[in-house]
């Protein structure tokens, strides 16, 4: 029995949807990062699923630029949360409000 | 026994990421996305992506979540009380977005067209080797462009990680 590449697609869009719920309704910003992580996550099975079904396998080479692109990513945001700690003490996205309007 | 499996996977994946995102205390949603990553790469194993898979545990499992626990047990971060004033837009659309794909993908043939499959051709080289003719070959100025970005990324974390890089001292 062998799964059928929509299975794939619902699981991915599913991962997808409840980082993307993450990134809405939690205040933290280290939980917003991890949020996008998911997202990435979600993009890489769908890229993988793809390349198993095509028997092709540039899908696999992509999941490699995703994973760059994810660490350089969570470097350069963990550095911007060590920064605004360092001058509001708090990490809650409600408190920076300097770019808002 | 092949979709026992994947049952079973895509499972475990979908409850560590809804416990990601609902936990309160930050080091348990780190570890639930941890487990969520072993689960990814058993996915990765039985989709043929041997490489992805064993890549997937040393730099996400092995790189990404540690650097993310050390910020968390470096900033002290205390588990929140509450979640974000705008929860039940957020909840609104994802639920809806969810109906919409499920609905999408199962319904019977004939609504969308099903995509062809390729023949598959008999597998003479092993998946990191087939990777590695493609990555260094077709590949190769976005391979490039990637070690740019390490590259960038690196010299941004310091720059703003660093307290007093561009004061002058005394």
């Amino acid at each position: 029995m062998v799964v059928p590449i929509s299975y794939y697609v619902i699981l991915s869009a599913t991962v997808f949807i409840i980082g993307m719920v993450g990134v809405l309704i939690r205040r933290n910003i280290i939980i917003i990062l991890l949020s996008v992580e998911l997202m990435l996550n979600a993009t890489n099975i769908n890229f993988v699923a793809f390349s198993n079904y095509f028997h092709n396998v540039a899908g696999q080479v992509f999941v490699f630029f995703t994973l760059t692109v994810a660490a350089a990513e969570v470097a350069v945001g963990l550095a911007i949360i060590i920064a605004l700690y360092r001058s509001k003490s708090s990490i809650n996205v409600d408190e920076f409000q300097l770019m808002k309007w | 026994m092949a979709q026992l499996f994947f049952f079973y996977l895509a499972g475990v994946i979908v409850l560590t990421s809804i416990l990601v995102v609902a936990l309160r205390n930050p080091v348990y949603s780190v570890l639930s996305l941890l487990i969520m990553f072993f689960h990814v790469a058993g996915l990765y194993v039985t989709l043929h992506a041997e490489f992805v898979a064993a890549v997937q545990i040393i730099v996400y499992a092995g790189a990404i979540l540690v650097l993310y626990l050390f910020v968390v047990m470096l900033l002290n971060v205390t588990r929140e009380d509450r979640y974000h004033e705008q929860l039940p837009l957020g909840a609104l659309l994802g639920v809806t977005l969810l109906t919409e794909v499920i609905l999408l993908m199962l319904q019977p043939a004939g609504g969308t067209p099903s995509l062809p499959r390729a023949v598959p051709p008999a597998p003479t080289i092993g998946n990191t080797e087939a990777i590695g003719e493609v990555l260094y070959s077709t590949y190769v100025f976005p391979f490039e462009v990637a070690s740019l970005i390490l590259l960038v990324a690196m010299i941004g974390a310091i720059v703003l990680a660093k307290r007093d890089l561009f004061e002058q001292k005394g």
